[in-house]
């Protein structure tokens, strides 16, 4: 019998509520998004294990959401899901709901390439705290997600497993660094995943794959296990289809971790109790920094569109300023690359991933290196070394840093003014594959409205807001986001702004037309 | 500020790049241009901010020094290129002497 293809379309929750009330196996829930994948992702299905095809073999209707599918485990773990069930075992709350996680979190026993050839074939001896609580909550791990290399990039074509393909425009990009885990959600190939945000990494491909996506605030998930980019940036946070669904993988990933010494201590917000308290009487700030020059007129109608269902609300919307964000972006493309170039100094050809053999040590570092690390990793890491470098140090790195001091100052003295602030989450609707690959600093321009919450380690996710053409399409109608941002530690308020809004726009409609990826 | 293919090769080697003439051809303009706009974080006037390298306050995390269950020697040489008598092995670090 086929599997029940409506199952891909339910959100996380209704999942939960039919394998609660027994409607439905986590099985056939498993089973159904594995076959929607071996029809749509370009994976050499069958077998336990099933890989990506390699990027000259996909075809261009194939997503490319995952690179490795664990097909056989995820069978285990929901059958074992389903005994339990059956026994009468108290289980978590999204028990059998599957879910699929960025390959930048080790996974023991499973490949973890983070998109890139340095890391091709290693599999890791042990599990990220983010993989082990999901195990722990019984979500069932289909597989890991194709990624912008070492998570650096707006668009994941600069994998090296060749790039993820956006279910609304297949000829367009999902958005990066975490465009596999994006796409696998928008395109009803998981319910839910899990992606890292470094500057936007979450946020921008959340807003142009039409779902929501969440980096929680700084510290509160634990980065064990997560391979490092920038470190006192990364974050892993939800993808899901509904804001709900977002606050309660949200909420089983977050808390405190000994094994990461930048974990917060603090207990993590509540972001599920609060989440349908409205938002009448909540002040809302329009950051007047991100707006204009450079947001397409289709983004600014769409946000002006959420001002006034806002205000409709209730919510009393109040015009705040970040005097700074204009820098930010540049202070980011210092601090991240400089972090990012100290950071994959591990790769060197010695302990793990790829080697290229040299008559001497040194010349053996630099060889595995050239040949393991793609374009933009190169540009980065030369970025960095660069800023870090004798005589630069200071113009760069140092001034990077205290610019990042007023940024952190300017979301202080905002929040002061109201509870949330809101913005266009990216300036532009998805792009052309290869339409900015070649152009490092227009890519970089991506993520203009995402950066400044980055440096300043609050929360923000992005929200479907509607639909905009493209530039080069007038009739197109493709996603567009918003992002609220929320103070440190206040997680629970973006939630309970973006469920309000979410209540009002109704479900943003699949993604349809001839370009598109059919959806049941 | 302009990065010249010299000054490429050089920062090329600090972070141990063995990149291509043509890599370094490439990259003179682009790390330019990205430095152009990275340079103006120079405008803002900071000689009195202090510079933040982390979102919250750090103090030094410290744990009781006690021995704990970490990764077997088996599980860490897993995925080594390359293992000789149970180390990592590297090629010569240090010239012969003549």
């Amino acid at each position: 019998m086929a599997a029940d293809v409506t199952l891909t379309g339910l959100s996380a929750s209704e999942l939960a509520q039919r394998l609660r009330d027994r409607e439905v196996s986590a099985l056939e829930v498993a089973e159904a998004h594995l076959e929607r994948i071996a029809a749509h992702d370009g994976v050499e299905a069958g077998g336990d294990e099933w890989v990506a095809r390699d990027a000259d073999a996909l075809g261009e209707r194939d997503v490319h959401a995952y690179l490795h599918v664990t097909a056989a485990a995820a069978r285990e773990h929901a059958a074992d899901v389903d005994r339990r069930r059956a026994a009468g075992e108290e289980l978590a709350p999204l028990a059998g709901v599957p879910v699929a996680i960025k390959d930048v979190l080790t996974t023991r026993g499973v490949p973890t390439t983070c998109g890139s050839r340095m890391l091709e074939g290693w599999v890791p001896p042990y599990d990220a705290t983010v993989t082990e609580r999901l195990r722990a909550g019984d979500l069932v791990a289909l597989g890991k997600t194709n990624m912008d290399e070492f998570a650096m990039g707006s668009s994941t074509e600069n994998s090296a497993y060749g790039p993820t393909r956006n279910p609304w425009d297949l000829g367009r990009v999902p958005g990066g660094s975490s465009g596999g885990s994006a796409a696998a959600v928008a395109g009803r190939l998981a319910p839910l995943s899990i992606g890292t945000d470094t500057g936007g990494s979450i946020r921008q491909p959340a807003a142009l794959t039409g779902i929501v996506g969440a980096k929680p605030t700084y510290g509160t998930v634990s980065r064990y296990g997560l391979v490092a980019f920038a470190s006192s940036l990364d974050q892993a946070g939800p993808f899901a289809r509904t804001v709900e669904d977002a606050a309660r993988l949200h909420a089983l990933i977050a808390g405190h971790d000994p094994r990461d010494s930048t974990s917060v201590r603090e207990t993590a917000p509540d972001v599920l109790g609060p989440l349908r308290e409205g938002v009448e009487g909540l002040r809302i700030g329009v950051v007047r920094e991100l707006a204009g020059e450079g947001y397409e007129p289709g983004v600014e109608r769409a946000f002006a569109d959420v001002l006034e269902r806002y205000e409709r609300l209730g919510a009393e919307i109040v015009e705040v300023s970040l005097p700074h964000a204009d820098y930010a972006l540049a202070a980011y493309y210092l601090i991240a690359p400089s972090e990012a170039s100290s950071n994959l100094a591990r790769f060197d050809g010695v302990r793990y991933g790829l080697r290229v053999d040299a008559a001497t040590a040194e010349e053996m570092n630099a060889a595995t290196r050239e040949a393991g690390f793609g374009p933009e990793v190169k540009r980065r890491i030369m970025i960095g070394t660069h800023a870090l470098s004798s005589g630069y140090y200071d113009a760069y790195y140092l001034q990077a840093s205290k610019v990042r001091t007023l940024i952190a100052r300017d979301f202080a003295a905002a929040f002061e003014q109201a509870d949330v602030l809101i913005s266009p989450t990216s300036p532009s609707v998805s792009f052309r594959l290869g339409e900015l690959v070649d152009d490092p600093l227009a890519m970089y321009l991506n993520d203009v409205a995402t950066v400044p919450g980055s440096l300043a380690g609050i929360p923000a996710l992005s929200l479907p807001a509607g639909t905009a053409p493209a530039p080069d399409d007038p009739d197109a109608a493709l996603p567009v986001g918003l992002q609220v941002m929320a103070p440190l530690l206040r997680d629970e308020l973006m939630y309970r702004a973006a469920w309000a809004l979410e209540q009002d726009l109704g479900p943003l409609a699949a993604p349809t037309g001839p370009s598109a990826l059919e959806v049941a | 500020m302009s990065l010249s293919p010299d000054e490429v090769r050089h920062v090329a080697g600090l972070a141990r790049l063995a990149l291509t003439d043509e890599e370094v051809a490439e990259l003179a303009p682009q790390l330019s241009s990205i430095l152009d706009y990275a340079e103006q974080v120079g405008e803002v006037a900071a000689e009195d901010v202090p510079a933040s390298t982390h979102p919250f306050p750090l103090a030094n995390v410290l744990r009781p020094d006690e021995p704990r269950p970490s990764l077997s020697r088996e599980d860490v040489l897993a995925g080594a290129p390359e293992v000789e008598q149970d180390r990592f092995a590297v090629p010569r670090i240090v010239a012969e002497e003549g």
